[in-house]
């Protein structure tokens, strides 16, 4: 069905067709109104689930954790500060192979105290075992959710996936959403290791240094095999609801001497940089990284590169131009900008095309090439 | 691609505003979006939220700079905030008031929303509803059709007064 939505209640909306059996959530901004969204349509009998107000994020994904390991579709969302607050259990997830499915609705760190848009709360969870994809509209919050569901509870992935939207420029803005009927596209969830109570198993005991390290290497195998399973999943929702996906979104790149590289809703305001480009006769192109987690393999050889990383490792350098250059070799030109939501507008991204310098790094607005 | 940007303050429904435009804008076969700008939200501090209507799909989630439309819901507003500003030399100006509002240009218009709402007596938590009498006067500026107005209005709310409202300020615009 054709309708308006914002970001969250696209989210939202995905869940209630997706119909989790348990849903456990701590409201924060900009997230809140997923999870409101959500108890509404349990409250009202829109959606079969259990919903547990729990008293923090930690507990809301220990509670997906329960409930994931007795057999049961979980979901919860969160943003910042509650995605760190849960580190620990988002680590504990992933090593359980649980195929939780959580909305991440990114926003800056503190302090500065600030709720608006950056990455750097999801790439703190980089290394934890999560699948992660960044979404760029309204429609694409939805598809990508529902997909989550599928790709995390393939048995030959079993590991939880992240949803990533920007704060307020992607959670809050209005935009046209067209639902699905999802049929039979998500399979009856069924987890190989739930418990049961007729065969009991010890969930999480002392585990030695052999066990453990074949452990941590069937998750990398799995995460191997998922890129795989994104494609099937992706394309097999092409088929049946007409919107293709992949791991990244390439815009007017083929010819490209320039390409420009971001993610979330930049990496849909870079194709308006690019048609200006386009009009004053650059040959720019924009592709927007998709899937973080696993990282996707990018051709861009023979072309100049220009990152914009929304997030920042201190002492080292953007994360997403760095990933870049350590899978392709090339140096880009790496931008800072949109931290704590900075205004970055298409024509200030047309700028970093036109004043680009391969191999230096730049803090938009702050500091000059370093 | 037309821009608005909605000046009000927080409590005065000018978030719900652009959503409702964006929704009839949708209506009318358009691409539509809203986004509203959130600052350190709280009741009475001026805000600001975004419209955008066009015939191909909307890839700006930037803020508008340079709108074709300002709509202005409290005029207390123009003494802390230049609404005007970035305003396109052929734009339009929408004011919730009564009367015209000195410093406002020949592009000025005004229709006294404020009035149109108590009339029917819309008044939540205090505050006179100003988010649905404003789709009428947009759809008389020619913004969104009135049909459509009138049925974003009818999606987001149960109560017929909000539709009476906006048909009000329909007939009351000067254009």
């Amino acid at each position: 069905m054709l309708t308006i939505a914002t970001g969250n209640r696209a989210v939202a909306d995905a869940v209630k067709a997706a119909k989790p059996g348990v849903i456990a959530a701590y409201p924060i901004t900009p997230q809140t109104e997923i999870v409101e969204q959500i108890a509404e349509y349990v409250t009202a009998g829109d959606l079969d689930s259990r919903y547990i107000p729990v008293e923090s994020e930690h507990s809301a994904m220990a509670a997906c954790i329960g409930a994931s390991v007795g057999g049961v579709r979980t979901f919860t969302a969160t943003s910042s500060h509650g995605l760190l607050y849960m580190h620990e259990m988002v680590h504990w997830a992933a090593g359980a192979r649980l195929p939780i499915v959580m909305a991440n609705v990114n926003r800056a760190l503190g302090p500065g105290w600030n709720t608006w848009a950056e990455h750097t709360d999801a790439f703190s969870q980089r290394d934890t075992g999560w699948l992660q994809v960044f979404v760029g509209t309204v429609q694409e919050a939805y598809d990508a959710t529902l997909m989550a569901f599928k790709i995390a509870e393939d048995e030959r992935v079993l590991l939880p996936v992240m949803v990533n939207l920007d704060g307020f420029t992607l959670s809050h803005i209005t935009q046209s959403l067209d639902t699905v009927e999802l049929g039979d596209f998500l399979p009856p969830f069924r987890l190989p290791h739930a418990i049961d109570t007729s065969n009991p198993l010890g969930y999480g005991p002392m585990t030695g240094p052999a066990d453990y390290f074949r452990f941590r290497w069937d998750i990398e195998r799995s995460m191997r095999d998922a890129r795989g399973v994104i494609t099937e999943v992706e394309r097999e929702f092409a088929e049946r609801f007409g919107r293709s996906y992949g791991p990244t979104e390439e815009y007017r790149c083929e010819d490209a001497d320039v390409v420009v590289v971001a993610m979330g809703t930049l990496g849909k305001e870079a194709e308006v940089a690019i048609d200006r480009l386009r009009d004053e006769g650059v040959r720019a192109g924009s592709m927007r990284l998709r899937w973080f987690r696993p990282f996707p393999d990018l051709d861009l050889s023979g072309r100049d590169v220009v990152v914009i990383d929304r997030d920042y490792s201190f002492g080292f350098g953007g994360v997403v131009a760095h990933s870049l250059k350590s899978k392709t070799g090339i140096e880009p030109y790496s931008v800072i900008a949109g931290l704590g939501g900075q205004e970055v507008t298409y024509n200030d991204i047309a700028d970093f095309v036109r004043n680009r310098h391969p191999g230096k790094e730049m803090w938009f607005g702050v500091s000059d090439h370093v | 691609m037309y821009e608005i940007r909605i000046h009000s303050r927080g409590g005065q429904g000018g978030v719900t505003a652009a959503k409702l435009l964006a929704l009839a804008a949708f209506r009318d076969g358009k691409h539509a979006t809203a986004c509203p700008f959130y600052g350190a939200e709280r009741r009475g501090a001026p805000v600001v939220s975004f419209v955008r209507i066009d015939d191909e799909p909307i890839k700006v989630y930037s803020q508008i700079h340079e709108p074709d439309l300002v709509i202005v819901l409290d005029t207390s507003i123009m003494d802390v905030v230049d609404v005007l500003d970035g305003l396109k030399a052929d734009g339009t100006v929408l004011l919730n008031s009564a009367h015209p509002v000195a410093g406002c240009n020949g592009t000025c218009r005004h229709v006294d929303l404020t009035g149109i709402a108590l009339a029917q007596n819309l008044v939540v938590a205090g505050s006179p509803i100003l988010n649905t009498p404003v789709l009428g006067a947009l759809a008389k500026v020619g913004i969104v059709t009135l049909p459509s107005a009138l049925q974003a209005i009818r999606e987001m709310f149960s109560d017929e007064r909000n539709v009476k409202a906006a048909e009000a300020a329909y007939e009351e615009l000067k254009i």
